[in-house]
Formats: C-alpha cells, sequence, structure tokens
C-alpha cells in the first residue's frame, strides 16, 4: 500500500500545485524519489521531528495548501498527539495524517511499533475522519478523495506492502462515508477494514464448501461511519462478524455493538478484535492476532456452531 | 512626534485598556501581558505588512494581542468588551477563525512549527512570518525540533521574538534551566541569526529586526520584565495569573500614567 500511496500522492502533485507532503524519516517508497527530486519545496523530509511534521502540516494548510504527514502510524498519530489534536482538528484544516504499516502489520518490531487503539483515539477528536482502505485499490479512491474533496482532518490508515486487491469486481463504488458491499452472500456477515478483510475472503470460500454463503463489506470509513448502511445490515442479517485489526475498545467493535443496542438488534454479532493488552509476543502478522484469537480456525469454528 | 514616542504612548494605552478589562475577569496573564506590550504592538504597529503573519505561540497572552487588534480596528470593542464571557468569543488563549488570529496557541510549543508551514507555503516571496515566544516555552522539546527544522529548509522569512522575562508559573526560567543560557547562542548554534535587546524599548526591537541579516532565520531575545511597569507587579509569580482587585488596579493605572 505505501508504494500505491506514494504513486498516486505524485499523480496527483503533478496537477496541484497545491499538494505538500511532510515525512519524518521514513524510507522512501514507490514513487516517492521522483518527488522528492521533481518537487524538493513539496516534498520534505522533517526528519525524526513529527511534532515539526504535523505543525507545519496545519500551518501548510492555514496557507491554502493541501497538506500530507506521513510516517509509520505510531510516530504518525501517537507521537505527536497534542499536534494532531489542536493544531490540525481543533482548527479544523484539511490535512490528512497517514499512518503507514497500521495494527499489527509490524509483527517483529515490538509493542512501540504497533497501534491497536489508534482507531479508538483518533475517532474520540472531534473533526477527524478516518478511513482505512481494505486493498490497494481502495487505498487510490481514498487518495483521490484526501486530494481533491476533503475538508477536514483525516487520519488515513493504509497497511504496508503486499496487500492483495480483493474490490476490483464490486459493484458498489468506493464512497467516503459510506460502507461497501465487496461480495455478496445471505447467512453470514462480514465486517471489516484494512487488509485484514483478507481473512473474510479466506473463511468465504471455506464457508461455500458447507453451502454457507456471506457477504463482505468494506467498512472503510470509520468516522464518520455509515449508521444507515449499518441499519440495512442489521434487518438482512441474522448473524454478524467482526473483523478488525484494532483493539476491541473503539474500533469496528465498540461502533457496531453500540449501534446494535440503540437499535434493539437482535441477532448476533460476534467479533475478532485485539484485546485490552499490550503484545509482546513476535512472529508474522498471524501469529500476533492468533494470540488474540483473531484467527480463522477460530472465527470458522464459531460461525459453524453459531449456525448449528 | 518621533515613533518612540508614539510607541509609549500606545503601550500605555494598551495596559491601561488590560487593566480596564481586567476588572471584570477573575484571571487573565497579566505579567507576561504586560512583558510583551512593546513587542506586540512593534510587531503590529511598526514591522508587520498587510500580507505578514504573525502567531501568539505565547497564548497565555492572549488579551494582549486582543487589545492591539482592537485598537487596529480588526476586533470590534463590542466583542472586545466580551471578553471570556459567554456572550462572546474571545477566551484567555487565541482561537483560530477570531478577527486577526492566525492559529490557536495556549499549549506552549505549538506556534513555532505552525509558522513554518505557513512559511514554507510563502518561501521564496516578500511575505514575514512573525512569531512570538515566551523564554518558558523553550523548555518545550517541539521549540527545537522545529528551530532544527526552520533552519535546515533555509525558512530565511521566519522572524522568532521570544519574550525574555526570565519568569515561568512557578519560579525563574533560569533558575529552572540555567543551562538554556545564554539563549541566542543556542539558536545561531542552530544556524540562525540572533541578537538581544531591551525588549521594552520598541526603538531596540524594530532596529534590531530592521537590520538582520536576510539569509537566516532570525530571532530578537527580547530582555523583559514580567509584569512591568508595575512596581508590585514585577517580577512577581502572583501575576502570572490573577486580575488586580480595585485597589491594585487605581494604582496600577496610576502609576502608568507617571510614565
Amino acid at each position: 500500500m505505501r508504494n500505491i500511496f506514494a504513486n498516486e500522492l505524485y499523480k496527483h502533485a503533478i496537477k496541484n500545485k497545491k499538494i505538500y507532503i511532510l515525512v519524518s524519516d521514513i524510507s522512501p517508497a514507490g514513487n516517492m524519489i521522483n518527488f522528492q527530486k521533481k518537487y524538493p519545496h513539496r516534498f520534505l523530509n522533517v526528519g525524526v521531528s513529527e511534532q515539526t511534521m504535523i505543525g507545519m502540516c496545519a500551518g501548510l494548510s492555514m496557507e491554502g495548501m493541501r497538506s500530507f504527514a506521513y510516517t509509520i502510524s505510531t510516530f504518525a498519530l501517537y507521537r505527536p498527539f497534542e499536534m494532531v489534536r489542536n493544531d490540525i482538528c481543533y482548527q479544523g484544516l484539511p490535512v490528512t495524517i497517514v499512518g503507514m504499516g497500521a495494527g499489527t502489520i509490524y509483527s517483529t518490531l515490538g509493542g512501540t511499533h504497533l497501534t491497536q487503539e489508534d482507531i479508538s483515539i483518533a475517532r474520540s477528536i472531534p473533526n477527524m475522519s478516518i478511513i482505512a482502505p481494505c486493498d490497494p485499490n481502495e487505498l487510490k479512491d481514498a487518495i483521490h478523495y484526501c486530494c481533491t474533496k476533503s475538508k477536514s482532518p483525516i487520519y488515513l490508515r493504509i497497511g504496508k506492502t503486499g496487500e492483495e486487491n480483493f474490490t476490483e469486481n464490486s459493484k458498489d463504488k468506493w464512497k467516503f462515508g459510506k460502507i461497501r458491499k465487496i461480495s455478496s452472500g445471505k447467512d453470514v456477515c462480514f465486517l471489516t477494514f484494512g487488509p485484514i478483510i483478507k481473512k473474510a475472503f479466506d473463511l468465504r470460500n471455506r464457508l461455500v464448501t458447507q453451502k454457507i454463503f456471506s457477504e463482505i463489506y468494506s467498512c472503510h470509513t470509520l468516522k464518520p461511519f455509515d449508521y444507515n448502511g449499518l441499519k440495512k445490515i442489521f434487518k438482512k442479517f441474522k448473524l454478524i462478524v467482526i473483523i478488525e485489526d484494532h483493539s476491541k475498545i473503539g474500533g469496528l467493535n465498540s461502533i457496531v455493538k453500540t449501534f446494535a443496542y440503540e437499535n434493539r438488534y437482535y441477532g448476533k454479532i460476534i467479533s475478532y478484535s485485539l484485546k485490552d493488552e499490550f503484545i509482546h509476543c513476535y512472529g508474522t502478522q498471524d501469529d500476533l492476532l492468533a494470540r488474540h484469537n483473531i484467527s480463522n480456525k477460530k472465527i470458522y469454528q464459531n460461525i459453524m456452531d453459531k449456525i448449528k | 512626534m518621533n515613533k518612540l514616542f508614539k510607541a509609549k504612548i500606545r503601550c500605555k494605552k494598551y495596559r491601561k485598556k488590560i487593566l480596564e478589562l481586567s476588572q471584570s475577569v477573575s484571571a487573565l496573564h497579566i505579567g507576561g501581558s504586560f512583558s510583551s506590550v512593546e513587542i506586540v504592538d512593534c510587531i503590529y504597529n511598526r514591522l508587520k505588512k498587510n500580507k505578514d503573519k504573525f502567531v501568539l505561540s505565547k497564548g497565555h497572552a492572549g488579551i494582549l494581542q486582543y487589545v492591539v487588534l482592537n485598537d487596529l480596528g480588526i476586533i470590534k470593542t463590542r466583542d472586545l468588551h466580551n471578553y471570556q464571557n459567554k456572550n462572546g468569543f474571545l477566551g484567555v488563549h487565541p482561537d483560530y477563525g477570531s478577527p486577526g488570529i492566525m492559529a490557536s496557541t495556549g499549549s506552549l510549543g505549538h506556534g513555532l512549527a505552525m509558522i513554518a508551514g505557513m512559511a514554507l507555503a510563502s518561501k521564496n516571496t516578500n511575505k514575514c512570518f512573525f512569531v512570538l515566544l515566551s523564554d518558558g516555552e523553550l523548555q518545550e522539546g517541539s521549540v527545537w525540533e522545529a528551530v532544527l527544522t526552520i533552519s535546515s529548509l533555509k525558512l530565511n522569512n521566519i522572524i522568532a521574538i521570544v519574550d525574555n522575562n526570565n519568569l515561568q508559573t512557578s519560579s525563574w526560567t533560569s533558575d529552572t534551566h540555567p543551562t538554556l543560557y545564554p539563549i541566542d547562542k543556542k539558536f545561531v548554534s542552530f544556524g540562525w541569526g540572533a541578537a538581544v535587546c531591551n525588549g521594552h524599548n520598541s526603538n531596540e526591537i524594530y532596529n534590531k529586526v530592521k537590520h538582520r541579516s536576510l539569509k537566516k532565520p532570525f530571532v530578537l531575545i527580547a530582555k523583559t520584565i514580567k509584569g512591568y511597569p508595575v512596581s508590585f507587579m514585577r517580577n512577581v509569580p502572583k501575576w502570572h495569573y490573577r486580575a488586580p482587585n480595585n485597589d491594585e488596579y487605581l494604582q496600577a493605572i496610576e502609576e502608568i500614567n507617571k510614565l
């Protein structure tokens, strides 16, 4: 996703001279080097200075520029949190803060490099919108939105490398603030966001062999959330499965369950979110997720038990 | 009438207006506002051109900025008199979107990076970007991130002024961090041009800024006295925050009138 981000932003930056990107000492991905060479005054590496990166993005925006702050998610949101809150969100500026390698993607680097509660934190800031594309195609749409349409602060939560595309054949087009149906089914509904959508597709293929048909949604805009879309899902499905690479506190689990309570949804919601615990283990991303009970084996078994 | 004399008259007026407004509120950061009066006056009335920008990074002196903006006709008198009032929109700390206010400040250590972003957007133009910091604010790490970045990016259109009143909420700033001094040398070592002046002399402030090198970002360390010129406020920590009672108000007005 980081290459797609770099390439797409570069394309927009060629057309729109008001686009600036400030990065904080991060390995150049994709076309970032070309961006930096061609427009050195609009691609700036401020070094390991995340507070300045965010503050400067605010200043650029106040002068009418469209600015992006880009680094690993923990350093994009946590380290300069007060600048994100005061400089960007309190002042209501259309700056996009890009958190790369979000969730548990940096699975071998330890808890200091993981963002298991970033959505929870970002959601609680007034004015902030949150977009978490499920695949590179959705990321392209999200970047287009951030470059051309957004009028408020955005936390753009993206993966890192090697993500598959799942949305090529989706009839639903990507639209900011809307839940997007990616595949159709009638028995189980998967709600998810970000690259972890792959698990839903793997489960879908497995469930089909048991004649269980699942519908998969990309909830790419976590804030503002598409509650009307969710209401329709409540009407259609008796079993909803949430899969997220995020803490159970404040993410999709919280959004859906709170709304289910308010709407007296009588179906079953089972959610697979990260526990409210720091992660002190290493291995692949799947290894980390499995330690928090997010594994296709467990999800599959649980769905089968619930459907019986 | 020469420019210094005119500045003195304006500064007397600003201090008296702040004192007048202090009588309807419980607290307003009068000490740090009084130490900055000549600086903010000089920026608005002598240095700043129309398209230039000014950010009050030491946002606790917001009342001073409002009074000057009112004098310039940018903030209405009615709005100024609703300061801290439920019917008004002017609080202790400046809010982005209020007339003449370029950034929301109040939490220290934010203004310099924001002004850097503004200056970057106007690099290679004649626009100047002024920012006023407090010396206590220099204890924020974010300030030094920005100091480093501004000189690396050659944002030479930035003029930072430090209100060096040497007093923070609870103690002498030089007692808290003696190794911060001399401040100007710190900036110079980061690639800035720097000068020191009497922060209560408008001509000194003006001349140091006017004669700066244009090849570097510039910082002026303005030596000031917190609470200046009121005898019972000068260098007394409690005047960081509190408002004078009526007797204190009358005495302060009398002392300013005698200047």
